[in-house]
């Protein structure tokens, strides 16, 4: 079971999110999009985060490497092996991110500059951080074509982005992302834009790398199959804020933040529905907020809110066994 | 690539012979009869005839415009009617002058405009993008004449850094032609380079923000490499573009410009036509105008494909 190898490997941890904050200053006024977010990431540990468009974790996962645009306000600490991100000189961070902290994204067409061919955008990371030859960057590019998987490397490599099917193109982003060997690898929805059946090559690519190379992931979805599929642990993120922090197996059989209860209740998932014909849906949507209230913001779409939950925000703790954690004041009854 | 290529060169050769037929129909269209014009004070039916007969112009029309083709593919245009030079002598030393004119003025225009617009861009929201958009708008407003007249008021006239018109040609004068021509090239250059830097910029600011470039941010590129390698790249398509679509108006400024300076160039050959009726010699620069248009237009399509590979194969596959 991943659960009890991830557990075991988990003694030192090699990235370290505690507190992290975020707000964006606009033109019309403040928005807090991560709100004391905390997280943490053990060797060759697959995380998944999961949550609603706009609950701030693709927001989470750029504030990272420090790839938030200017108008960002980022505070809290973000520890990769001990060393602190968070306010580290620009300098250092481009050693960071490709080399230590890598980045799959969401539209493997968009992401891919058009007018340079996958062979030379591999080899882009290589140069800078490995200090390659020409030759050799060529070399390894192709390489590492085939290590995800892709057919035929040696002619892919001088191909251009539009050239390539989607499924082919978020290969070369892994491929991309993989190339120096990343201590974590942060996929932002990687599967989201691509059909079902190239969504579980991918995943396996995915899981290949962890097991061969070691590589802790951090997956972004809003995909719970996903989470399911390939995540060892689980953060949940409503609205900012973490609401629940599990193992994979604990989180399915036993959820316990009224809002993860909800998302698994809308999702198709065998024997879960016995006896009702719908799948039920989470009335409302994610608000957008100008500042965090004191409050749980989850209260006004949340089926057991009760004036507490309007009154003071819940911290995580521990109800059940002592590695899950929900912040509820009415945690699901464990049945 | 190669089909590409052929599809576009067998389209340039016929808007080629389109342009050469309009050339050739609107100077007949004209009112007044050239052989008057030619005959002077001997106008007598005899003279007259003569003269239609010598320069054919009592053949059908078809014929003309086979005898003027055949002529000018030999490069034949003719002889001037005031001056009697043929019009192939007088392209022969105004061309090089303008060329040498706007190429400077497109290579000072690209470096303004690419340099300022990346700036913008890249500084958005700062000082340095209100710098750029003030001279762009300046560049944009002001007309080159009147520009041109200021650097001769007080590049010239008051500082003498500068001569105020004349040339010297190249090949006998490197320094002293640069001397006499970056002026006017800069004058030319300012309304071209404020519409590339306009371009550059928004065309930068949609690149700075697309996805491909966060991709190469998380890569850890430096700033130089984002900019330049992944946004400035993508941004140049529309760039290539927009410069390939102004190119006749620099045609138009090199008349002005070339006047103000009085460089013997081909825009003041034009003038000087235009202004003494000199028919063969206004059919022979409006030919060569409609040509250098359509020559430029397949030079841009060649530079297009060359930075988007997707238009290669869109163009194979066609």
């Amino acid at each position: 079971m991943t659960t009890s190898t991830a557990g075991a490997r988990a003694g030192t941890k090699i990235l370290e999110v505690a507190d992290l904050s975020v707000s964006f200053v606009t033109e019309s006024g403040n928005v807090s999009a991560v709100d004391h977010v905390t997280l943490d990431l053990a060797p060759g540990e697959i995380v998944g985060v999961v949550g609603e468009s706009g609950c701030g974790k693709s927001v989470t996962a750029m504030s990272l490497a420090g790839l938030l645009p200017r108008s960002a306000r980022v505070t809290g600490s973000v520890r990769l092996r001990g060393t602190e991100l968070i306010g580290a000189p620009e300098t250092s961070l481009r050693r960071v991110r490709g080399k230590e902290i890598a980045y799959i994204f969401q539209e493997p067409m968009t992401s891919l500059n058009p007018v340079l061919t996958v062979g030379r955008q591999i080899g882009e990371v290589l140069q800078v951080h490995e200090r390659l030859s020409r030759k050799a960057v060529k070399a390894r590019a192709i390489e590492l074509l085939s290590l995800v998987g892709i057919p035929s490397a040696a002619r892919r490599v001088d191909n251009y982005p539009h050239q390539l099917s989607g499924g082919m193109r978020q290969r070369v982003m892994i491929a991309m992302a993989v190339a120096c060997n990343p201590t974590v690898l942060v996929a932002d929805e990687p599967t989201t834009a691509l059909d079902v059946t190239v969504q579980a090559g991918i995943l396996e690519v995915l899981r290949d790398l962890r097991d061969r190379l070691g590589t802790s992931i951090l997956i972004i979805t809003h995909d719970l199959g996903v989470i399911a599929d390939i995540a060892d642990r689980v953060v949940v993120m409503y609205a900012g804020r973490v609401v629940e922090r599990a193992p994979v197996t604990s989180l399915f059989a036993r959820p316990q933040h009224q809002y993860t209860h909800g998302l698994l209740n809308a999702s198709p998932t065998p024997g879960r529905h016995a006896g009702t014909d719908r799948l039920q849906e989470i009335p409302g949507l994610v608000p957008v907020l100008s500042k965090q209230p004191d409050a749980c913001t989850f209260a006004d779409r949340c089926p057991a809110a009760s004036d507490t939950c309007r009154g003071s925000a819940p911290g995580l703790s521990a109800l059940g066994s002592p590695d899950h954690l929900v912040a509820c004041w009415h945690p699901v009854e464990a049945t | 690539m190669a089909r590409y290529l052929l599809t576009r060169a067998w389209h340039s050769a016929l808007t080629l012979v389109l342009a050469s037929v309009v050339v050739f129909l609107g100077i007949r269209a004209l009112p007044g009869d050239p052989a008057l014009a030619l005959a002077g004070e001997d106008r007598s039916p005899e003279a007259l005839a003569a003269i239609r007969a010598e320069y054919g112009l009592d053949r059908p029309l078809t014929v003309q415009f086979g005898h003027y083709v055949a002529q000018v593919s030999q490069g034949d245009f003719g002889n001037s009617i005031r001056t009697g030079i043929p019009v192939s002598d007088m392209l022969r030393t105004a061309l090089p002058v303008t060329i040498e004119l706007s190429v400077l003025a497109i290579l000072i225009a690209a470096a303004l405009g690419i340099g300022a617009g990346v700036v913008a861009a890249v500084r958005r929201g700062r000082p340095a993008e209100w710098a750029a958009n003030f001279l762009a708008l300046v560049g944009l407003s002001v007309p080159h004449f009147w520009l041109g007249l200021l650097a001769i008021l007080y590049l010239s006239v008051a500082t003498g850094l500068f001569p105020a018109s004349g040339f010297v040609p190249f090949f006998e004068d490197p320094v002293g032609n640069l001397h006499h021509i970056i002026l006017p090239a800069l004058i030319l250059g300012t309304g071209l380079a404020a519409i590339i830097m306009r371009q550059t910029r928004s065309a930068m600011l949609d690149s700075l923000s697309a996805d491909y470039v966060r991709t190469a941010k998380a890569k850890g590129l430096s700033p130089r490499a984002v900019i330049g390698r992944h946004a400035l790249r993508n941004s140049l398509i529309v760039v290539v573009t927009i410069v390939g679509l102004q190119l006749g108006g620099l045609i138009s400024g090199a008349v002005v410009t070339e006047s103000i300076f009085g460089l013997p160039g081909f825009g003041k050959m034009t003038i000087d036509a235009v202004f003494q009726r000199d028919y063969p010699v206004i059919q022979a620069v409006v030919l060569l105008t409609a040509t250098a248009y359509i020559v430029i237009n397949f030079l841009v399509d060649l530079v297009y494909s060359l930075i988007d590979p997707r238009i290669r194969v869109a163009g194979d596959a066609a």
